[in-house]
């Protein structure tokens, strides 16, 4: 048998040896190699919708899905959460006059404080979070109006920013740092939590602003040009966004490494949300000890100071506190929507076994003894 | 619509690389030169005269593209297909920044992949072009160049340059052939790379010329040739020579044409008169037309409709940017401006529709048309390499020599063969003669044990070993010495224009114009007379081991008038004598009225071997007197001479010598069939394949061959002939044949119910007469008993042949006519045209593809075939005796007809499941993907906005999904080659274009669609509010994109694992990789390290990391894959499950087979041998039958085959036919057998009969039910059986007599049983014994276990299944 012709990757080499009958060479033989690749040959795996294998998936999938949404329901509903609106978009509302007397010039903050009541304790760390409707945080022209590089520190970007942060590039004759729609439309109103005593004094909440970005984006997306000593010098010659009141500097001159492009409540903002209505982090209120829930039920209030207009766009603003568990905050929908598809499937497990029982027509072929 | 335009062509740069010219060089050179050449003048030896007309020089060049030219040519023609300019003006638009959703590298990425896989690929071929083009104008060639003989490359020699050539060289230009070294001018040329014939031609030099001989004489020629302008037609020339004032006319006969080789002459010498791109070679070189395939056009037509979808997806979200702007966003310009040009919501949805167009293209992604070349290619190297379509006799393997027509091969409907060399092997042997009134060769008897063939080597050392006969009487008669004997072999000897050559003493080879000459000339050979060599003026013989040398005289040749040739010779005694042989009509007229008696005897055995399929001629001889040969000598060389009408001349000079001849004999040649090439059509009109053969050959003998390969068979109804000559009598043919068609099924359908009972009483009556069990077989072949029918159409086509003759056809094809012809002939189960020329031929398929809209295929294997081969939707070349003409022409190639079957049910199945889940799939993962951003539009202000991170858009189609569905598309497999094979039904799908269809297409979109809504709304509704267990939220854009993008890239990963039902490794590699591709490179590119580098590249860093860490994202992705796949799952489930497609049944039941796999039940052996015997009775009750003689025909293995078609389908191929749509096939054999074996006990038969008809009156469904689809085969019985119970209980008496044997002695006689399952079932008992899978395989006791069980239920009580069973088959259907 001449080898030749064959290559060395024969995977069952028993070809017959007459395909190059003594030619010893002389001809070549064209015949193709026997190669299981070549001869569609490949030992394969065939799977097959059978009865015995679908009919099992379902109930598997239904059986996996019920007790993850079960536990999933269960441990959302024991996340408590308060949502305050405190737009100020009707005559009730404790925000109202500030709503309707802003103006982007005013000087003096606008003040309104929303009393609310807790029926149940708050145990665990609660987290505080602004949210905002109709605010379209995802549109593309908004999304892109921003320049990481100048978020990175980066010194020429710092001085010349990109041009996708028109018209928030520059404002008189100067580069804005941070530049863009995102950064100019920064959310500045303060919020403040007190709680009232059953005797009625009011005791602030210590709010923690520390923590509520994520750590890439605090550690290595943003920082601040030239290093961190002195900021006011980094960010000479660059102006201030249009809408803020004052310059990236004085974001939390107390400390330095909150302060700049990495202020936290500036990083959180930066992270653009995906829908229209969105919540963000504001504020972690710290678990002090074990033995009392964090917000105790009772009476509270929350102060704001309230500088960012949305009224013009029919825009909200909340104001919500909500304890976590380990799949995050409330979310009843996963859950629902879990055991949902477990019965679906089960259920669906249970037609087609019957159909499959009824209807059948493989079923005494498969039974034919062979 | 983007197809690159010869991708054939490029593929195969070598194979083609002669043919290519046309394109640059013809194209270029003719159209850049000049005026229109109307005449060409061309001076020997006067190479400024000949400048001055510029004429073409004889360089050739194939390759499109220089260095130089290369890239902006290339690129040039890329962007003249309309994708890759779409795609451009995509880029463009992504340049304005207004517009651009995207980055610009989301589509230059996949663009530049596109062009440079598609660059590269031209590059290499275009430089196989360049090496091949400078091998052929570099070669040498002697040219005579002012008196002496130079060296010259053949790219500088020019027109009007005297060439030498010397034996077996190219002929570098066409040539006038000038004077050869051989007598009279004459040279020997083979012409197989110009026209594929191999055997050698002859040319002759103008007398004038050819008396030049030496090169000095030459070099001082200046004749001026004057003829007619560069053409492709290789048999025509016609110019005049004008030479020291004289004109001489120059014929073809005069040209030795570029592409020849010479042969059998030491030299000779030509006058270039077209060079290069002139020749007529390179004028006849080129595909005429870009052939495409349905799914082409259809996928074309989709990608229209595509676009004109995304158009509205764009118009609506443009809307809906107005709406939004208007409302929404002109009060939101506190925070978000808008652009520097927008003023107005207009023009900001005029903007808007364009960032929509741009983000949305990937609906119609860029890499489509590559994956499906891609595909194309797997699958064209698949059936090279194909160790089951290699040839080893001739050591050729199939060659796919295009790569767009693959999955056409799945759909092909028609098919058009040639009869010689394609169904036969063109081989020609000497089977029978006649000799003096004696028949010799009648001992080649099939059924008798093999008898032994002849041996002649110790007689005549000169013998071909490879020549077979059997007949020793016809040696022992020559080695006897009889004169006759002599005389006939010495005559096969002289008489013929075979060309000898002998390497060593005894070594010859003979070289024949036809292959039927050779097999005479090797027959004399073989019986002692044997032609050593020839010189135009003698004929050198051995005759009984004696060298004699004969006087070749004249040679009066052979063409399709004279239907004789005759040779006059002296032999060394100085005898003249007239050998003639020819076609018994004309010869038989002129013989000595002296040989009436021999005549008679010689005629009936000519018609004996007509009949038995040979191809015969007559032989005669006829002496002359010295005075007869010079007074007819000079009549003769006075014609030869004649100006005008010299044909004419000749043949009456001819006439006028062939007259009075004695007769010696007769001889008988077998045209051999090809291998396998009945059991090759049996399955391919199994696959519901209609085979129409298309020959040049007379009818009978096309008649027979389609006898003999099984297309006809006797149990036909009726055999239509067309042979009228006028426009009426054709029409009244067909007319008549239609009527009767029609008459004959009506009658069979009016007689369902009455005829069916006649039909049984004669069956009784004839019991009654004979008996026993020996006259059932014929019973029930006479009895013919009428099949019911639901559909007239249906049933006619298993009955009827039409046969049609060359003139008739003519008429038959004008237009008024097709429509009539069309629908008779497609009426026909067979149907076979002889006598039809070439153009007739493609005439025959254009009509096929004009009125039937079917796939046509054509094979064949001469330059006849090739007009057919290139019109008909798919090409296929049968490499084999007669060169590479059709090959060149074809789309693919091999060496067997029966590769045929190959090549369509198991390659062409293949390639079309696989293009149609790949098309399938591949819409449904780019409309998952796109339309995601539709959703999302409508909550991101209609902004354009996209929902993946932009890398993730543009790796998509090309990484991270392409890989998987193209190993699905290039490996994926539903059943093994085996069993296509064997269940030619499984081929039906692809003929009614169920795979991939407008619906199918809709269904994919659908799903896409669905799959787009989860994908969004899902991680949309969780997100929402959704928080990290940090409780920070996760609701910001990174982290949905991320999430959608992974459920995403999940759910298409699971969704092709469903799709791909054979996992090879390659597969699981792809898959698996693909998702580890996924994760690997969005992490990357979310790494710490990208960003540094490019902070304003790489927004999405860290987001990767932290949102997959996170469970809620995971809950979320696993819940939206569970979304999406698992009503697709019960879905397909279900499909499967309540009405499965054949492929479904036959890979559970080998999935079934796999499990229990047993050793095969020997007691089945047993039933097929009965089987056969079966058959072979029937054959012995026909041995009258005229078409007794094939020897093929009773081929090993073959028996059920021979005895009838209806016997056929009941074959082991037949099988598949219970899953027929239109099968109403097995229940009529069925009902046929029945009687014909419930005779054997003849006290049930009788009231047998009502049970069949009221069956059939009750449960017509049933006829034409697939009802067997998924079932087993015992379900038709239970059917047959079950229904009348559930349908009228007086048929229970019926029943119990309609199974006799179960219920009466087949329990006691365990043989009886046999044979009655036997008959039954015997698909099933054959495929048992050809190794079929388990579920299918009903075994002999599985088919008397459903008897015994019909029995007894059906007896004792209505048990619950019978109902259901009816209407379990109407599921079926």
């Amino acid at each position: 048998m001449m080898a030749s012709s064959y290559n060395a990757k024969e995977e069952d080499g028993h070809h017959p040896g007459a395909s190059n009958n003594g030619g010893a060479g002389v001809v070549k033989s064209k015949k193709p190699d026997n190669t299981a690749f070549k001869q569609q040959r490949l030992p394969a795996w065939q799977p097959i919708l059978t009865a015995g294998t679908v009919l099992p998936a379902f109930f598997v999938i239904g059986l996996i899905f019920i007790p993850i949404g079960i536990g999933l329901y269960v441990t959302s509903n024991n996340i408590k959460e308060y949502e305050i609106d405190y737009t100020g978009a009707d005559v009730n509302n404790a925000c109202y006059n500030c709503a309707k007397n802003f103006s982007w010039n005013s000087t003096t903050p606008c003040l309104c404080s929303v009393p609310f009541t807790l029926e149940q304790p708050f145990e665990s760390n609660v987290f505080m979070y602004y949210g905002l409707s109709n605010f379209y945080q995802n549109h593309r022209r908004y999304v892109k109006s921003r320049d990481d590089s100048q978020l990175n520190g980066d010194q020429s970007a710092l001085k010349s920013p990109s041009k996708e942060c028109e018209p928030y590039r520059t404002s008189e004759g100067q580069p804005i740092a941070p530049c863009g729609a995102i950064a100019n439309s920064l959310f500045n109103d303060t919020l403040e939590l007190y709680h009232i005593d059953s005797n009625g004094t009011r005791n602030a909440i210590p709010l923690v602003k520390k923590g509520i970005a994520w750590w890439t984006d605090k550690h290595v997306k943003f920082r601040n040009p030239g290093g961190n000593d002195n900021l006011t010098v980094a960010f000479q010659g660059t102006s201030k966004p249009v809408n803020w009141r004052k310059p990236v500097f004085e974001m939390d001159p107390s400390d330095p490494e909150n302060n700049g492009f990495i202020n936290e409540d500036f990083i959180v903002w930066m992270r653009t949300a995906a829908l229209p209505t969105f919540r963000k982090l504001y504020r972690i209120i710290q678990k002090k000890s074990s033995t009392t829930p964090t917000l105790p039920s009772g009476k509270y209030v929350l102060e704001i100071t309230y500088n960012y207009p949305v009224r013009s766009f029919d825009g909200r603003k909340r104001m919500i506190l909500s304890t976590i568990s380990w799949m995050g905050g409330k979310n009843p929908f996963l859950g629902i929507a879990y055991i949902t598809v477990g019965s679906i499937c089960f259920f669906l497990g249970v037609v087609l076994l019957i159909i499959h029982h009824k209807y059948d027509t493989r079923n005494s072929s498969a039974d034919i003894p062979s | 619509m983007t197809i690159p335009k010869d991708i054939p062509e490029k593929w195969f740069p070598l194979v083609l690389s002669l043919k290519r010219k046309k394109q640059k060089g013809l194209n270029g050179t003719k159209s850049k030169k000049r005026w229109t050449e109307e005449e060409r003048r061309v001076r020997a030896n006067d190479r400024e005269y000949n400048e001055k007309f510029q004429y073409a020089s004889n360089c050739i060049m194939t390759s499109k593209y220089n260095i130089v030219t290369f890239l902006p040519v290339n690129l040039f023609e890329q962007f003249q297909e309309v994708a890759n300019t779409y795609f451009l003006f995509l880029l463009i638009l992504q340049l304005i920044p207004q517009i651009s959703s995207l980055s610009w590298f989301t589509t230059i990425v996949p663009l530049a992949l596109v062009l440079t896989i598609t660059a590269v690929k031209d590059a290499t071929d275009d430089y196989f072009r360049h090496k091949s083009d400078n091998q052929v104008n570099n070669r040498q060639s002697q040219v005579l160049i002012r008196g002496s003989l130079q060296n010259e490359k053949w790219m500088n020699v020019r027109v009007g340059d005297i060439v030498k050539l010397e034996n077996k060289q190219f002929v570098a230009a066409d040539l006038l052939l000038l004077s050869s070294s051989e007598p009279h001018g004459l040279c020997y040329i083979e012409t197989a790379e110009l026209d594929g014939e191999t055997n050698m031609k002859v040319r002759q030099s103008v007398s004038v010329t050819s008396e030049l001989g030496n090169q000095n004489n030459l070099a001082s020629f200046d004749g001026e040739v004057v003829c007619e302008p560069p053409n492709n037609k290789l048999d025509r020339f016609c110019g005049t020579l004008y030479w020291r004032d004289k004109k001489y006319t120059l014929t073809n006969q005069n040209m030795l044409l570029r592409g020849c080789v010479l042969r059998n002459t030491e030299a000779c010498y030509g006058l270039v008169i077209f060079a290069g791109p002139d020749t007529k070679l390179m004028q006849n070189s080129g595909r005429t037309k870009f052939k495409r395939t349905s799914i082409d056009r259809l996928m074309n037509t989709l990608v229209l409709w595509i676009f004109g979808f995304l158009v509205c997806m764009g118009v609506i979200l443009a809307v809906g940017n107005a709406v939004w702007e208007r409302e929404v966003g002109s009060l939101f310009q506190s925070y978000l401006p808008w652009d520097p040009p927008v003023d107005n919501f207009l023009f900001s949805a005029f903007l808007s529709f364009w960032s929509y167009v741009i983000i949305l293209n990937t609906v119609v992604p860029i890499s489509l048309y590559v994956s499906v070349e891609v595909i194309r290619l797997g699958h064209s190297y698949f059936i090279n390499w194909d160790q089951d379509m290699f040839c080893s006799q001739c050591n050729t393997a199939a060659e796919a020599r295009t790569t767009t027509l693959n999955e056409e091969l799945g759909q092909v409907e028609y098919i058009f063969s040639d009869k010689t060399g394609t169904l036969t092997q063109n081989i020609m042997s000497f089977n029978k003669c006649s000799i003096n009134g004696q028949t010799y060769g009648e001992g080649t008897d099939p059924l008798a044990p093999q008898p032994k063939r002849l041996d002649f080597t110790p007689f005549n050392p000169l013998a071909d070993l490879d020549f077979c006969f059997y007949d020793d009487t016809l040696l022992e008669s020559v080695k006897v010495g009889d004169a006759h004997t002599h005389k006939f072999f010495r005559l096969l000897s002289l008489c013929h224009t075979v060309m000898s050559e002998e390497k060593s003493e005894g070594e010859l080879v003979y070289k024949a114009q036809s292959p039927d000459e050779g097999a005479l000339v090797t027959a004399a050979r073989n019986f002692g007379f044997v032609f050593r060599s020839r010189t135009p003026g003698t004929i050198t013989t051995t005759e009984m081991g004696r060298p004699v040398t004969y006087t070749l005289l004249a040679i009066l040749d052979f063409n399709n008038i004279r239907k004789r040739m005759s040779v006059i010779v002296r032999n060394p005694e100085g005898r003249i004598r007239l050998y003639c042989k020819g076609a018994d009509t004309v010869l038989l007229e002129r013989l000595h009225p002296c040989n009436q008696e021999l005549m008679n005897v010689t005629s009936d055995h000519l018609n004996e071997y007509a009949a038995d399929g040979l191809r015969t001629l007559a032989l005669a001889y006829r002496d002359l007197s010295e005075d007869e040969w010079e007074a007819w000598s000079e009549s003769h060389r006075y014609a030869d001479k004649a100006v005008s009408c010299r044909e004419e001349r000749l043949a009456a000079a001819y006439e006028q010598i062939e007259q009075d001849m004695m007769l010696l004999g007769a001889t008988a040649i077998e045209d051999k069939l090809q291998e396998g090439v009945p059991e090759t059509i049996a399955v391919l009109s199994l696959a519901n394949i209609k085979i129409w053969v298309l020959t040049g050959d007379k009818q009978e003998t096309a008649v027979n061959i389609g006898y003999s390969c099984k297309m006809l068979t006797d149990d036909m109804t009726e055999v239509f002939i067309i042979c009228g000559h006028t426009v009426q009598s054709v029409r009244q043919d067909l007319r008549r044949a239609r009527e009767r068609m029609i008459e004959l099924s009506r009658a069979r359908d009016g007689g369902k119910e009455e005829g069916m009972e006649g039909c049984f009483m004669g069956n009784g009556f004839r019991e009654g007469q004979e008996g026993d069990g020996t006259g059932g077989r014929e019973g029930g072949k006479q009895l013919q008993c009428p099949p019911p029918s639901s559909n007239l159409m249906d049933n006619i086509s298993g009955e009827f042949a039409l046969v049609i003759n060359g003139h008739s056809l003519a008429h038959a094809l004008e237009a008024d006519m097709e429509t009539e012809f069309v629908s008779t002939a497609c009426a026909c189960k067979a149907v076979i045209c002889c006598r039809v020329t070439p153009l007739q031929k493609a005439q025959v398929v254009e009509l096929i593809k004009k009125h039937k809209k079917a796939v046509t295929l054509a094979i064949g294997d001469g330059a006849n075939d090739v007009s057919m081969i290139k019109s008909a939707h798919i090409g296929v070349g049968i490499s084999g005796q007669e060169g590479i003409q059709a090959v060149l022409a074809s789309d693919y190639s091999f060496s067997q007809f029966r590769f045929l079957q190959r090549l369509l049910l198991v390659h062409g199945r293949w390639s079309y499941l696989r293009m149609c889940s790949f098309l399938c799939y591949f819409f449904y993962k780019n409309f998952a993907f796109t339309m995601v951003h539709f959703w999302f539009g409508f909550f991101c202000g209609f902004s354009a906005q996209t929902v993946y991170d932009q890398y993730f858009i543009t790796l998509y189609n090309i990484v991270y999904t392409s890989l998987p569905v193209l190993a699905m598309g290039i490996f994926d497999q539903d059943v093994p080659d085996q069993r296509s094979l064997e269940y030619p039904k499984l081929y039906e799908p692809g003929q009614l274009n169920l795979l991939f269809n407008k619906r199918e297409f809709f269904i994919c979109i659908a799903q896409g669609i669905y799959t787009s809504v989860v994908l969004f709304f899902v991680p949309c509704a969780v997100l929402s509010d959704a928080t990290q267990s940090t409780g920070v939220p996760l609701a910001d854009y990174q982290t949905f994109a991320v999430t959608t993008a992974t459920a995403l890239v999940i759910v298409v990963s699971v969704q092709i694992a469903l799709d791909t039902g054979f996992w090879t490794v390659i597969n699981h590699v792809f898959v698996w990789g693909s998702l580890g591709l996924f994760f690997s490179i969005m992490l990357a590119l979310h790494s710490q390290t990208l960003f540094m580098i490019f902070p304003n590249q790489f927004h999405f860093v860290g987001s990767a990391q932290n949102t997959l860490l996170q469970p809620v994202v995971w809950l979320t992705i696993a819940l939206a894959t569970a979304i999406c796949i698992v009503p697709v799952l019960a879905f397909r489930f279900l499909k499967v499950d309540l009405k499965p497609q054949l492929s479904d049944t036959v890979r559970y039941t080998q999935l079934v087979r796999q499990k229990k796999r047993k050793p095969v039940d020997r007691s089945e052996g047993g039933a097929c041998r009965g089987l056969g015997s079966v058959s072979e009775g029937r054959l012995g009750a026909r041995g009258g039958s005229r078409r007794s003689g094939y020897a093929f025909a009773h081929q090993e293995g073959f028996g059920e085959l021979i005895t009838s078609g209806k016997n056929m389908r009941l074959s082991s191929l037949a099988l598949a036919n219970f899953a027929s749509r239109h099968s109403s096939g097995w229940i009529d054999t069925l009902r046929r057998k029945k009687p014909t074996h419930a005779h054997t006990t003849p006290s049930a038969s009788g009231e047998s009969s009502p049970a069949p008809s009221c069956v059939s009156g009750s449960v017509p469904p049933l006829s034409n039910s697939s009802s067997v689809l998924g079932g087993s085969q015992d379900t038709p019985i239970e059917e047959e059986t079950g229904a009348a119970p559930a349908q009228n209980t007086q048929t229970v008496p019926a029943l119990s007599t309609q199974t006799p044997p179960a219920s009466e002695d087949a329990a006691p006689q365990g043989s009886a049983q046999a044979v009655d399952a036997g008959v039954l079932t015997p698909a099933a008992v054959r495929s048992r014994g050809g190794d079929s899978p388990g579920g299918w395989t009903i075994t002999l006791g599985a088919v008397q276990e459903a008897l015994f069980g019909w029995k007894a239920r059906a007896t004792a009580s209505n048990s619950p299944r019978p109902p259901s069973v009816p209407m379990e088959s109407s599921q079926i259907e």
